[in-house]
């Protein structure tokens, strides 16, 4: 068993209205960001897992974002790192 | 009859549901507690309004691994009704006892105030004492009540009549400004495939007696006791 740094994005899923991302988005505007055009607020998680080898870790890691970490109605994740701790 | 409320960490509307089926119908009430595996003979298991787990993550999404949530997920496979409130309808959907998920108001407000519902199917057991398209009012108090899933899922409870209740426009409110929180096709309130599970947004048990503002909320458990008891 080693020990491995895994890092999960969570976001809303494309699509789908995302109010949160489109005020986040509005106020940028307001400071004068008027390049941006779309924010989507989310979820980052860093997580630290004992798992046999990165694949392993990563392979938990995903059963973990389909059960719980994610909604599969609404959210999209994203394993970003999987790294020796 | 005996109705069993769970109370998760952060419920704080387990009392008005333990209260209705004393006050309105003269029924009985048990408290079930989220760590326990018993439902202490309820007839009737209502998923109670909140904020369980502090919300964290996604509503609901940590209460659904409550231990109690094994029994009345049997319960509900045994044909058991359960009636999910407002965090208990994003609890049951987590638990996929119910299609769909509750996201953010698309206002990002949190909406208190009474709604005018349409009930829109007056054949189920939590709604045969309403008359089909009849209007009521029963209040609101959320903030992550969006109902949202897929055209397909939408479809299918749209033809299959689980949609119970919609927001709706009543004679105070602007046609464009009676949906509350973003809900796809004014979805406030949704039953099972067997007709066992409502989840809705709205408060019924905050609706039980006119000194509350409106007791229209009262047919609601009048039903489950002519319904269920039969």
């Amino acid at each position: 068993m080693s020990r491995f740094k895994v890092a999960v994005q969570v976001v809303p899923r494309r699509g789908l209205l995302d109010p949160q991302g489109k005020a986040v988005a509005d106020a940028l505007h307001t400071l004068g960001f008027g390049g941006v055009s779309s924010v989507h607020v989310g979820r980052h998680l860093v997580l630290d897992v004992d798992a046999s080898s990165e694949a392993d870790a990563r392979k938990l890691t995903r059963q973990m974002c389909e059960r719980l970490l994610a909604n599969p109605v609404t959210e999209d994740f994203e394993i970003a790192t999987v790294a020796p701790a | 009859m005996k109705f069993g409320i769970v109370t998760f960490p952060g419920s704080n509307g387990d009392y008005d549901a333990y209260r209705a089926p004393i006050d309105a119908l003269a029924e009985e009430s048990v408290y079930l507690w989220h760590k326990d595996h018993d439902l202490q003979g309820a007839d009737v298991v209502i998923l109670p309004g909140g904020f369980s787990y502090g919300d964290y993550l996604r509503p609901g999404a940590i209460a659904r691994f409550s231990p109690i949530m094994q029994e009345v997920t049997a319960h509900a496979r045994r044909g058991g009704p359960v009636l999910a409130i407002c965090n208990g309808f994003q609890i049951a959907c987590e638990a996929g006892l119910l299609p769909g998920a509750l996201q953010r108001n698309a206002s990002l407000k949190f909406v208190c105030a009474p709604i005018a519902l349409r009930v829109e199917n007056a054949d189920t057991i939590f709604t045969s004492r309403y008359d089909a398209r009849q209007l009521i009012t029963v209040p609101i108090a959320h903030g992550d009540g969006r109902y949202s899933a897929d055209e397909e899922t939408l479809d299918r409870l749209e033809g299959e009549g689980q949609v119970v209740f919609r927001y709706a426009p009543d004679r105070l409110q602007a046609a464009e400004a009676y949906n509350p929180n973003g809900s796809m096709r004014d979805i406030a309130g949704i039953v099972s495939t067997e007709g066992n599970v409502l989840g809705m947004m709205p408060h019924p048990e905050r609706a039980v007696d006119p000194v509350l503002g409106s007791a229209d909320g009262l047919a609601l458990f009048e039903s489950i006791l002519q319904r269920v008891a039969a």
